[in-house]
Parts: structure tokens; sequence; C-alpha cells
């Protein structure tokens, strides 16, 4: 980038990339310098951050119960084969 | 590399010492090590198989295989990658081979391109003034109003959690599951490429524009009733 500074258009397609700390350090402080005088953009990256932090606190997937009862089956037998084996 | 738990623990931190101490309950034959392990990876396993299989019966199958080859490979597992990349490894080398036995073939990079060559944009063109604007060029009409105001309550109440699940829902596959990986299930970018073999750009860029959908759809959903700036 040969401009020294970025514009409200630029700015909102970069936030990830500044948050996933690999920006290039000289556009990193253009970023910042823009963030500091911009409410548009600051609104912005607070949302983003905002969506990120909500998106942290959902809950998971979770297993169904009768996989669940599978998989518990399946590692009793390959428990009860492995030590039967080693017991031999 | 340390060999054993002990050297891990002193050595390699805390995260290490405790897949050690895993791997060795694990082996065991510790019922409840093995269950807990099943608990935190099996949806995203069967999520991650649906992307190459074409059914769901399908997906689940693989999983369940999925599982036995992880117990009987135990013993062999030596530890160069994390139990977990191990494990999802040999999840997507199953879905593929089953996947492509079902007839389906799906090339991640070919996605990977698709869903991040197309011109979309985080936030709406007209949200900035057009780029010949004499006194404002491609600066912000107006801005989008902070929740920061917002009570916690309303944050995280299950309708906007439906609201950020819809989102989700509407996403294209990848962009769907790299969000879903990395935001709410916390895996770090470079688990994220490795399983799903794509690139670090790729990766960022569909992190990007998920993210950038799931909040406009969240903006759209708090700020609905609020019209008073
Ligand atoms: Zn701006």
């Amino acid at each position: 980038m040969n401009r020294d500074y970025l514009t409200c258009r630029e700015m909102v397609e970069l936030v990830t990339e500044y948050l996933e700390g690999v920006m290039p350090p000289r556009e990193r402080v253009i970023f910042e310098a823009h963030l500091a005088v911009c409410p548009g953009c600051t609104a912005y990256f607070e949302q983003m951050k905002q969506t990120i932090r909500l998106l942290g606190k959902l809950p998971e997937d979770s297993i169904e119960p009768e996989a669940r009862d599978t998989l518990l089956h399946a590692f009793r037998n390959w428990k009860r084969t492995t030590t039967g084996e080693e017991l031999v | 590399m340390a060999e054993s738990g002990q050297e891990l623990a002193e050595t390699g931190g805390t995260a290490q010492a405790d897949e050690a101490q895993l791997i060795a309950a694990l082996r065991a034959g510790d019922e409840a090590a093995f269950m807990a392990l099943v608990e935190r990876y099996h949806a995203a396993l069967l999520r991650l198989a649906l992307m190459y299989v074409p059914s769901r019966s399908v997906a689940e199958e693989v999983v369940q295989e999925t599982w036995l080859a992880v117990l009987q490979g135990l013993a062999r597992f030596e530890g160069r990658s994390s139990l977990k990349t191990w494990i999802f490894r040999i999840l997507t080398n199953r879905a593929k081979t089953r996947g492509q036995r079902e007839g389906r073939t799906i090339a991640f990079a070919d996605l990977a391109t698709a869903e991040t060559s197309s011109g979309e944009t985080s936030v709406d063109s007209d949200q900035f003034w057009p780029p010949d604007h004499p006194e404002w060029p491609n600066i912000w009409v107006s801005y989008s109003r902070s929740w920061g105001d917002m009570p916690e309550e309303r944050l995280i109440s299950r309708e906007t959690n439906e609201r950020i699940h819809a989102a989700i829902a509407a996403l294209p596959p990848l962009q769907r599951e790299v969000i879903t990986l990395r935001d709410i299930e916390g895996w770090s970018s470079e688990e994220v490429c490795n399983i799903l073999v794509i690139t670090e750009t790729n990766q960022r860029v569909l992190l990007h524009r998920a993210r950038a959908k799931v909040r406009r759809e969240l903006d759209q959903y708090l700020n609905m009733d609020r019209s008073d700036i």
C-alpha cells in the first residue's frame, strides 16, 4: 500500500486481518490512526468485536444420546478385547 | 520432543501435560476419559463429515468408524500432531474416501476460491458515499449504532442466539464451517487450515465474510426498534 490512509470502505474489510494480528506493521499504524478519529469505523469495529464475543458464548453442538450409547458400547467392547489379549 | 508425561509437564506447559495425561488414560482404557473426548468432538466430527458425504446416515457411519479407528490407533499414536488434529484427520480421510465412493467429490480449495472470489462486501455499498463524492469519498453515510448500551441479557437472549444461528445457517458451507470452528468452538486458525486444507489467507477471508454477515444480521435485529438516531 503506497497511500498513508485507508478509506472507511477499506477499513471494514480489514477488521479480521487486524484482529488476527497478521497486518503488516505500517498498515496497522494507519488502521489504528483511522480508527482513532472515525466514529463510523469505531462503531463497526466494536460491533464486530461484540459479534465475535457473542459467538464465543453460544453453546457448542452436543452429541445425541443414542450415538453416545453406541460409542460407550463400542468402547467397552474394545476394552474387553484389548485387555483380554493382554491377560492371555 | 519430550517422551513422557512427566517431562511434558515440566517443559511443555499444562496443555501438553493434560494431553499426555489424557492419552495415557485412554490407552489404559479409562471410560470417562474416552466419553469426555466423545462429548467434546462428536458433534463437530459429524458436522465436518456432512461436508463430504451426501447424507446424515452416511456421516454418522463415518464418525462411528472414526472413533473405532481412534481406539485402534491409540497404541500407535506418536503425538506428532495434537490428539485433536489426529482425530479430525482420521475423520476427513475417511469421509473423503467415502464421499468419493458415493460419487460426491468436493475440493475445499475450489470451494474456498468460489466463496472468497465473489465481489461481496462486508457492508452494503450504499452505506458509504460514492468514491467520486467531492467531500466524503468512501466515507460512511451514517454510523451504525453501538450495542454497547444494551443490557447483556438482551445480547445473550435466546432470541438473539436464534438470530445468530439463522445467520450462520444461511452462510455458504465453508464460511459456515470456518466461523463455527473459529468463533464458536475456539479452534486456532492453524488448526482450521490444517483440517480443511485451505490457505491461511482463504481462511481469513472466509472468516471475515462470515463474521460480517452475522454482524449485519445482529445489527438489523438489535437496532430494529431503535430508529431514533
Ligand atoms: Zn472510517
